[in-house]
């Protein structure tokens, strides 16, 4: 389970989170919607502390840390919770000077300090996972943008992760390579992956994740399950969101 | 005509000796020391403490703002009034690995900071520390934007060596120089003086394609292409 309890970010005058709780359980994919500028983003990597909240609690399966406004969290205790964490980026940010294979074993024999040939096993089965074990050996600058992006997702998952977290991971793709985007994540998801993304997308949102959070201003507008939450949403500002993104979606298809 | 070409052979066993045992020990070695203060110095500048990024701007704002040869001449001329000897050669090995330490530490800063901030980020999100971050993803990708711009300073360190000359450092100048007070020829032996420094740096050159060419077999960065 992953539980944010009152995320508070600031950065200098300006509150990105105002408390923000949410709770993520095992095995479900999770997806936070919302107009950009409003926290979900800086709401995702605060869970893998790429961004140290204000104030709060971060807790992810045993691990918990808590922040207080001018206090440091020590290496240690970062390391402790990101090590529970893999995440995908809308750039992809792929190593560029290591093979697809490669990025794959970076965290396994940098990190955890894995034999080479066992880290490559590894790697290869997790290629094999996202559709990209004939690209093993290629370069990313030769890949295409969804094929870069499910390395990725391959190189995430290595550590064998507890939470996958996605940050857009489909925004910087045209809709036919996000669709194999989605597709691997839709995999992911039947497997009882856990997943938190940060996401535009509504296909990618309607088609995989089981709860959606909607955050606006810094704050949780509404959550609840994605049938509900799309279909249904009580607030008039969830309504407006989707509806424009909805439009957006029809627009998409239709070109 | 004859005469000239006998005196350029006579002299070039002296002048490839100079080069050999004092021009390019100077070179490699200020030059391998100075790339690591450089890098130190450059890291301090990033990521250090503010005071110590500080003294490390005063380094470099004295050593790029007064000439070479006027630093060479305070470190062996100068430090044996403050009690310090030094012999020329450690002297100069000195003063070049200050001077190569100051300008390279500028390059290293800007290439460590051309690369993309989300390569820290994804080398973070796999659990690496900021040191395995640096070594195993950053200095990679900085080294071959760096490859250019150090190779000019290696180039211009193989020449300013020329000027440990003028602190007694019996290299490849300075044998040059000793024959012609000897022959009364200056053209003939500078000209030859001039073509070995010609030559070394050329190697240097070609040396650079090289390795540009072999850091270059990944294609650069990603840029987000859809």
């Amino acid at each position: 389970m992953i539980r944010l309890s009152n995320i508070e970010k600031r950065f200098g005058d300006l509150t990105v989170l105002k408390g923000v709780s949410v709770t993520v359980a095992e095995g479900r994919v999770t997806a936070l919607i919302g107009p950009s500028g409003g926290g979900k983003s800086t709401l995702l990597r605060c869970i893998n502390l790429l961004e140290i909240p204000t104030s709060g609690t971060v807790r992810i399966g045993e691990e918990e840390l808590s922040f207080q406004p001018g206090g440091k969290p020590g290496w240690k205790d970062i390391q402790r919770l990101r090590g529970q964490t893999g995440m995908v980026f809308q750039n992809f940010q792929l190593f560029p000077h290591r093979t697809a294979v490669e990025n794959v074993m970076e965290g396994l024999v940098t990190v955890q300090k894995w034999p080479a040939e066992k880290a490559r096993d590894r790697a290869m089965a997790l290629l094999r996972k996202v559709g990209m074990d004939h690209k093993a050996d290629a370069w990313p600058a030769t890949l295409s943008g969804g094929q870069q992006q499910r390395v990725a997702i391959a190189r995430a998952l290595a550590p064998s992760p507890r939470v996958l977290l996605c940050d857009e991971p489909t925004s910087a793709l045209d809709p036919e390579l996000s669709g194999e985007v989605v597709e691997v994540l839709g995999t992911l998801a039947a497997e009882g992956t856990t997943m938190v993304m940060a996401t535009h997308d509504l296909r990618l949102a309607s088609r995989i994740a089981h709860e959606v959070v909607f955050l606006d201003a810094g704050q949780v507008v509404e959550s609840g399950p994605s049938q509900t939450l799309f279909s249904h949403p009580t607030r008039e500002r969830t309504q407006r969101f989707i509806a424009t993104l909805t439009q957006q979606g029809q627009q998409g298809e239709g070109v | 005509m004859l005469h000239w070409l006998t005196l350029m052979a006579d002299s070039l066993p002296s002048l490839l000796w100079a080069a050999l045992v004092f021009t390019v020990p100077l070179t490699l070695a200020s030059f391998a020391l100075g790339l690591v203060v450089g890098l130190a110095a450059a890291v301090v500048r990033l990521f250090g403490p503010a005071p110590l990024a500080a003294i490390v701007r005063f380094y470099v704002w004295i050593i790029r703002g007064t000439p070479l040869l006027v630093q060479l001449f305070l470190i062996f001329y100068g430090l044996p009034s403050a009690g310090i000897v030094l012999d020329a050669f450690p002297a100069a090995l000195i003063g070049f690995t200050l001077n190569v330490g100051a300008y390279t530490s500028e390059i290293i800063r800007a290439v460590i900071g051309s690369v993309p901030k989300g390569q820290w980020e994804a080398a973070y999100s796999i659990g690496m520390s900021w040191s395995q971050a640096m070594r195993r993803t950053i200095l990679p990708q900085a080294a071959r934007v760096a490859v250019p711009p150090l190779s000019n300073s290696f180039i211009s360190l193989v020449k300013d060596t020329s000027l440990a000359a003028a602190i007694t450092v019996p290299e490849l100048f300075q044998a040059a120089q000793r024959i012609v007070a000897t022959s009364y020829e200056p053209l003939i032996l500078y000209v030859e003086a001039a073509l070995i420094y010609l030559a070394l740096s050329s190697v240097l050159s070609a040396l650079q394609v090289r390795l540009e060419k072999r850091l270059n077999q990944y294609g650069g960065f990603l840029e987000a292409k859809s």
